[in-house]
């Protein structure tokens, strides 16, 4: 039994290793473990949304084994973690190539991975076998801090950050070692705030006012402004890589993008705090950040498809490109006009905390973030099998790239739009008809319309599904037996 | 391409931009952060001190404010026993704790945050589903210790799992929620009707 558990960790390494390629560099080794670890958490995210849609529509099923606390829990969870594994490794992976140099601290970089997988696998598995605990701070510290989005408990949150610093310290230690540049400076700068904002998660209060204010001090300036400057980042690197893009031109992008997503995202928290008991000024300082925070993200969509057009859609790999493009539309929709639609307190009083919401995040988690992970999965499995071809004339036309794209952005914005529609009745029936009661809630979850939309939601879940799993075998055998090269591209 | 850059488009002045932005909202961020946390303290006129729990506690139209506004009424004292603030801290605290323990933010929303399976629980001591004051708490103890035997599903079919609440714990949960409907959230829910309008 001894043996068994002392060689389990190199069992695991060695499953890893079987990961390495000859065609890439120590950071982009280290990406593809992220990379592959971020497929498997994107499954699960699926899968345990399923679960929750399911309930939705059929109360009952699996009711006191997985119920759906436990499932809508593990689903956001999963997406939290999938992302950031897939932003580790996106900047892993142009590391070396933006800095010129080999990564400062691969060894290092490498036990970091291994902890953190370790660790996400322990939680989520309390997640699932033990789920709850006594009003005490033992479940708060092991068990499940209880709190939406981060309810990794308190040990985990240690273990994030030490992971965090590692992986801050490989960004700026590559880059002092190596060259700077207007990406890897606002990148570093960004990680900076990233890991400094998780800390602001870490602490209990009784006051809940003052709970969800610290609280949504991490949501908010997770995925309203740090997340957002970091695909910006990404997505600069992209755009060089792929369409050979000016970096001057990119770097200046950047610039705006900054200015406008931090000048305003920063004070657009201000839309969580119109209900939570904060004063009442913030209406004004929430209404009108929030309404401009759409501004950065039309800018990205000008950005991408100008530079894109400029080189005539040339790119050195058609499905990466897709994706990107998928992204500046997804976020724009998604996290743009779906968030300012609901943004404004008037409208807020009667959509917050319906389906809005859920309608909301479902497009903007995906068009902001999910796209451009799956954007950098096909430029990491492109170079993986040797730098092969991967533009037009694929064999089947490509069918397999183009079919699960189509099928995740269908799935995506069909579930969007079941749960506007949802959003909507219980903004009318629950909130404005019959004034928040839990009679007006049921009232609501029980009319037709409510009922409808959740089947809608659960059909368009399963062909995102459908999308996904075509989206792993695509990226299990795009450019397998491929003997042209990539397209090479003059920086022009 | 390949002009000279326009100085309004050049990456420079992007830079400085985007720097000067970025620092002065955070710099007003955290200056608003100070002004926030001093006017939401536990025992100000927003977030009421632990021991409202011995007050009526009422959610009304406010005709000044033309919204909704908590409304502290007479001695009430929760489970018919005044508590000191350092008593009422402690009980509101375990329920807290009970409230974050048993994950009930993933079906419930909490000052209208949390997720959409279960109703609000902002003004839950409020609602008009306890029919009236007097047998509340007890229909709350019971509901939350047993909540599968006590189901209020409103014909949905959903019920809440037993998640192994203990009488203490209940106890702390029922004060946690009586202390939360005293906070003033600027109206949300709008047009609430409390047990006490329906009496």
């Amino acid at each position: 039994m001894n043996s068994i558990v002392t060689a389990l960790p190199g069992k695991i390494a060695s499953v890893f290793t079987r990961l390495d390629s000859p065609y890439l560099n120590g950071g982009q080794q280290l990406a593809v473990k992220y990379f592959s670890v971020a497929t498997v958490l994107f499954f699960a995210q699926l899968l345990f949304g399923l679960l929750a849609a399911i309930q939705f529509v059929a109360p009952g099923f699996l009711f006191g084994w997985l119920d759906f606390s436990v499932n809508r829990m593990v689903h956001i969870n999963a997406m939290v973690v999938w992302l950031l594994y897939g932003f580790i490794g996106s900047v892993y992976w142009f590391l070396e190539e933006e800095s010129g140099t080999e990564i400062a601290g691969l060894k290092l970089g490498n036990i970091a991975f291994y902890v953190l997988t370790g660790a996400v696998t322990i939680v989520v598995l309390v997640y699932l076998l033990i789920q709850t605990g006594p009003g005490k701070d033992s479940t708060i510290w092991f068990i499940n801090e209880g709190r939406e989005y981060i309810e990794a408990p308190r040990w985990a949150d240690f273990g994030i950050v030490a992971v965090m610093l590692v992986f801050f310290y490989n960004v700026a230690g590559t880059f002092m070692k190596g060259r700077w540049s207007g990406i890897s400076g606002v990148l570093t700068l960004d990680l900076i705030a990233l890991a400094g904002l998780y800390c602001a998660g870490m602490f209990y209060l009784t006051n809940i006012t003052a709970d969800q204010f610290w609280w949504w001090w991490v949501i908010h300036l997770w995925v309203e402004a740090t997340w957002e400057v970091l695909v910006g980042c990404i997505m600069a690197w992209s755009l060089m890589h792929l369409i050979g893009a000016r970096r001057k031109i990119v770097q200046t992008w950047l610039y705006i993008e900054v200015a406008l997503m931090f000048g305003s995202g920063i004070l657009g928290l201000g839309h969580h705090y119109f209900w939570i008991g904060t004063p009442d000024y913030w209406f004004s300082i929430g209404g009108f950040f929030s309404a401009l925070e759409p501004i950065p993200l039309v800018a990205m969509v000008v950005h991408s498809v100008y530079d894109a057009g400029v080189h005539q859609f040339k790119s050195r790999n058609h499905p990466a490109l897709a994706w990107i493009i998928a992204h500046t539309f997804g976020n724009f929709l998604g996290a743009g006009v779906w968030g300012f639609m609901h943004t404004l307190p008037q409208i807020n009083l009667y959509t917050h905390g319906t389906q809005w919401s859920a309608s909301h995040g479902h497009l903007a988690f995906f068009g902001a973030y999910a796209t451009i992970n799956i954007a950098f999965f096909y430029m990491a499995v492109q170079k993986w099998r040797g730098n092969v071809w991967m533009g037009g004339e694929l064999p089947g036309n490509g069918w397999k790239w183009k079919w699960a794209m189509a099928l995740l952005n269908i799935g995506v914005l069909g579930m969007t739009v079941a749960l506007l529609i949802a959003g909507y009745e219980q903004s009318f029936i629950e909130r404005a008809v019959e004034g928040s009661t839990w009679s007006g809630y049921f009232s609501a979850q029980n009319h037709p319309w409510f009922q409808q939309a959740m089947h809608w939601r659960l059909l368009f879940g399963l062909i995102t599904i459908a999308g996904l799993v075509l989206l792993i075998w695509d990226l299990m055998t795009i450019g397998k037996g491929e003997t042209r090269p990539a397209l090479q591209l003059s920086e022009a | 391409m390949g002009q000279t850059t326009p100085a309004w488009a050049s990456e420079a002045r992007w830079k400085k931009i985007a720097i000067w932005v970025t620092a002065g909202s955070f710099v007003l961020l955290v200056f608003l952060t100070f002004d926030t946390l001093s006017k939401v303290s536990v025992g100000g006129e927003r977030v009421r001190a632990y021991s409202v729990i011995n007050k009526e506690i009422d959610y009304r139209y406010d005709e000044k404010q033309k919204r909704f506004a908590p409304v502290i009424g007479k001695d009430a004292p929760l489970f018919g026993q005044a508590l000191s603030e350092e008593e009422a801290e402690k009980l509101v605290m375990l329920g807290k704790k009970t409230t974050q323990a048993k994950n009930c933010m993933n079906c419930h929303t909490l000052l209208g945050n949390g997720a959409y399976y279960a109703p609000d629980l902002t003004k839950a001591w409020l609602d008009p589903g306890w029919i009236d004051a007097a047998n509340r708490e007890n229909l709350m103890l019971a509901f939350l210790k047993d909540p599968a035997g006590n189901a209020r599903s409103f014909g949905s079919g959903r019920r809440m799992p037993n998640l192994g609440i203990t009488d203490e714990e209940a106890h702390g949960v029922v004060a946690f929620l009586k202390w939360m409907s005293a906070i003033d959230t600027n109206g949300f829910p709008n047009n609430f009707k409390t047990l006490n309008t329906k009496e």
